[in-house]
């Protein structure tokens, strides 16, 4: 009997053995690009910010890897009216402290947004439009807006909902420390270090299911050099944005897998528009000023834009990691046009419309660009800059640090202005607004168009688009003002660029198209 | 002594203000950090609320008296970007920086000086053109190659040690340090390497060229005539008489070490402060640059108190701040 017993001890400790390391195996370390300024969801809208808050907390609606509006704490959601949204929100999650998630969370919540101290960057833009909140039973909430406002659903899909209980005398410190970071999403808190770490644990009671790792350790590695070797050494098992003179490397690797996604991205170029006689840094090609903006005229912008060879581009200078683009988003994303593609290549026929516009023998002009924000930026810029000289056109290049460059861009010092733009809405109806709709810093129009181009066709396109609840109308209004504005090349879209991640092997990253990196999509590879 | 302290207290508050001004109007001068900080889709009332939260909307004047006082109480401002008070941040970051510098230093200190000494004794043989050979490598060779090189080498290939960060600490008078757990140590190794390795060099040559000119001289050979053994005549007249521009080098670099550690840091994700700086600047999160310069510029200026405390021991000669003060 004894010896019977040793046995099988024995066995139960040799079958425990496997056990233990598949335990030390349930844990998992990411080398992320840029830092998280905050564990509070509400104080800085920032990409690598909002990425991580996935993590700990939910918003009423989820984005999926394609950023297709998924139910997350509402399973479901309609426009009573034109002015009037009715959200289901989804029963029995609790939070991380095992208290209920009820409507009254969403209440304070969308109380709390408008009023985080010091906030650089603040989410009230998302609930501004919601004049009014009703709860009418703690699992339905009633959402009244001033003017009707499409993209409420969206906007709320970038506002975390945090816990009424613990939030309410919350500070950022509080949510730092891990005293108030309590939410209903799949990790919890472990541990906030700024600039250096961030470690979260399985919330096992998640609505959704287990997740397959009970540790998450994500590391700030801004280095593109370090990143990828710590990957190579084992301390992490993915990074994101992987440098392209890596990728070769990597790919060829048996260790290692790579996976890609074209992104939310767009590399553009704005034309400034500001004044019609004079435009900075375009002068012709004797250095005197040229009588008239010649960005002006849409030969002109449009010849600019045929000049150059994206594909090239694409192939070349970004090695495979960008897809030469014909609007605001890739072709999949929703209110883009299939008839929209990417400007064929033809110097001949822009030196035509060059000489058409009264240029046959092309100007001078600065092409002024970042060089340390966007993947290539600098490369790119240079690459256009010698498709130009094939028209007859002597460009220069100037590129300078992101904070320098932004500040002036914005001010309208450039003419020709070589950009980036990330949809997080998803849709093209927001883009179009922010960066071709004239100026008009009281409505909310043309914010980020840094050209003040003007065109009245398309203000009334996309302001019609925006008070068009039905989606399918809403679609079709916002596929003609893109097609609108790039008939007339209100700008010039470049590429959308590629995202890409590392894993090592035996794992396996569901990539997206908003650039986030997310545990939640990391899994054993089958 | 005591009137040496102040009058060198009131040049240093003077430096300190000067430098805030010139950081202030810098930070100025390059941008707009809302423009940086604020989502690109918010509109204007959001941007104006922004400016207006981070203190930016006031007159430029404005901004720095504002910070002046505050900089009186202690405060140097709260960081645009994490919201927690810049102070804070750096000296958060601090310990790690100056662990790292100090054992670099030491490396440099425990290598350099003897193999200096070796070269400086023996110019021509094999081991002595060895020494300099190699110190030409450390002079020339690129910090971040280097560091790269030993990443790929001892943790890519060997697997050896950790590839980046830092290790457990033990807290000591608060204090967290790193070097004194084998965790912190693997961690600290090749950073601490990769750090030392120009200092090295450069203690190397100062090392070898001062004991080339000392053992020429007449107290040396005096000393050697009088039948002293080898070690006692190395050991104090030579190293003695040559530690004087050694010492004024260390401090000097043991300075621009804590204050330029940013490649190696970034290389290794070593959670330092020049990390820190160059996300600061990046961002144009001015209360963390300017306090961060602050914290710099004072630690330069210790360090060059103590080097000059340093000097009087080492030459009886020196007097400090006295007019007859003949270094």
């Amino acid at each position: 009997m004894l010896r019977f017993l040793r046995l099988a001890l024995a066995a139960l400790a040799v079958l425990a053995l496997p056990a233990a390391t598949l335990a030390k195996e349930r844990e998992v370390s990411i080398g992320l690009q840029a830092a998280i300024t905050s564990m509070d969801p509400h104080y800085h809208n920032l990409s690598p910010n909002n990425s991580m808050m996935l993590h700990m907390f939910e918003p009423l609606i989820k984005r999926d890897a394609n950023q297709k509006l998924v139910p997350g704490l509402a399973t479901s959601w309609k426009a009573v009216d034109d002015l009037t949204w009715e959200f289901k929100l989804r029963k029995n999650v609790r939070f991380h402290d095992g208290s209920p998630f009820t409507a009254d969370d969403v209440v304070f919540t969308l109380k709390r947004v408008p009023n985080v101290p010091n906030s650089p960057s603040s989410f009230a833009t998302f609930t501004k439009p919601i004049v009014d909140v009703k709860v009418v039973d703690p699992h339905t909430i009633v959402f009244k807006t001033a003017t009707a406002h499409v993209l409420l659903p969206s906007d709320l899909a970038s506002v975390m909902i945090v816990s009424k209980l613990h939030g309410e005398k919350a500070s950022t410190e509080d949510y730092n420390s891990g005293k108030a970071a309590i939410g209903t999403g799949p990790y919890k808190f472990a541990e906030y270090v700024p600039n250096q770490r961030v470690v979260l644990k399985a919330n096992y009671g998640y609505w959704g299911g287990e997740e397959p790792w009970d540790k998450v350790t994500f590391k700030i590695l801004t280095n593109a050099a370090a990143r990828v070797a710590a990957l190579l050494s084992g301390d992490v098992q993915m990074i994101e944005t992987v440098p392209t003179a890596d990728i070769g490397k990597l790919s060829s690797d048996k260790r290692f897998s790579l996976v890609d996604k074209v992104s939310n991205r767009v590399i553009y170029v704005h034309l400034n528009q500001r004044s019609d006689t004079a435009a900075p840094f375009i002068t012709g090609k004797d250095g005197k000023p040229l009588a008239k903006n010649p960005l002006k005229d849409p030969r002109v912008r449009k010849a600019l834009s045929i000049a150059i060879n994206r594909d090239a581009i694409a192939d070349r200078v970004m090695e495979k990691r960008a897809v030469p683009a014909g609007q605001l988003l890739p072709d999949f994303f929703f209110g883009t046009s299939k008839k929209l593609k990417p400007a064929k290549y033809d110097p001949e026929g822009a030196k035509k419309l060059l000489a058409e516009a009264g240029y046959p023998s092309g100007f001078a002009m600065t092409i002024h660009g970042t060089n340390n924000r966007y993947i290539n930026d600098d490369k790119v810029a240079q690459a256009i800059a010698q498709f130009y000289s094939r028209i007859g056109i002597d460009a220069k290049v100037e590129t300078m640090p992101a904070s320098v460059y932004f500040t002036r861009a914005t001010k309208g010092d450039f003419s020709y202005m070589q950009l980036g733009w990330g949809t997080e809405s998803g849709e093209q109806g927001s883009s179009l607004r922010s960066l071709l709709a004239t100026y008009d810093a009281a409505k909310g129009m043309g914010v980020t168009n840094r050209a003040r181009y003007s065109n009245p066709e398309l203000d009334a396109l996309i302001t019609q688009a925006m008070s068009t609840i039905d989606d399918k109308k809403r679609e079709g209004l916002i596929q003609k003002a893109a097609e609108i504005a790039m008939a007339d090349t209100a700008l010039i879209p470049i590429h959308y660029e590629v995202s890409t991640w590392a894993t090592a092997r035996g794992f396996a990253y569901q990539a997206r198209t908003d650039q986030y990196t997310l545990a939640t999509g990391l899994k054993p590879a089958k | 002594m005591l009137a040496y302290a102040i009058r060198r207290f009131g040049q240093s508050l003077f430096v300190l203000v000067l430098m805030s001004f010139i950081v202030f109007v810098g930070v100025y001068a390059i941008g707009n950090p809302v423009e940086l900080l604020v989502n690109p889709q918010a509109d204007e009332v959001e941007r104006a609320r922004a400016t207006a939260a981070l203190g930016l909307d006031k007159p430029f004047l404005e901004q720095y008296w504002v910070f002046l006082k505050g900089a009186a109480s202690g405060d140097l401002g709260r960081s645009f970007v994490y919201n927690v008070p810049a102070l804070d941040l750096i000296l958060d970051k601090l310990p790690a920086t100056i662990e790292l510098a100090f054992v670099a230093m030491v490396i440099a200190i425990a290598l350099g000086i003897p193999l200096g000494l070796v070269a400086g004794l023996k110019p021509d043989s094999a081991i002595g053109r060895g020494i300099m050979a190699g110190s030409i490598l450390g002079f020339s060779l690129p910090t971040f190659w280097v560091g790269l090189v030993l990443i790929m080498v001892f943790s890519v290939q060997l697997g050896w040690l950790p590839s980046n960060g830092r290790g457990d600490t033990l807290a000591v008078a608060g204090i967290p340090v790193s070097f004194l757990t084998a965790d912190g140590l693997a961690h600290i190794a090749m950073p601490a390497v990769n750090l030392a390795l120009f200092k090295l060099s450069l203690l190397i040559r100062l090392t070898r060229a001062g004991t080339r000119e000392a053992v020429l001289q007449d107290y040396v050979k005096f000393a050697r005539a009088k039948g002293l053994p080898q070690s006692r005549v190395i050991g104090v007249h030579v190293l003695k008489n040559i530690l004087i521009p050694i010492v004024t080098v260390i401090g000097l670099e043991l300075g621009s070490v804590i204050a330029f550690a940013i490649v190696t840091e970034s290389i290794f994700a070593w959670p330092g402060t020049g990390k820190l700086l160059i996300d600061s600047i990046n961002q144009l999160d001015r209360p963390v640059i300017v306090a961060y310069l602050l914290v710099i510029v004072t630690l330069f200026i210790v360090i060059n108190f103590v080097v000059d405390v340093l000097y009087s021991m080492l030459d009886p000669r020196v007097r400090l701040g006295g007019a007859a003060a003949s270094h």
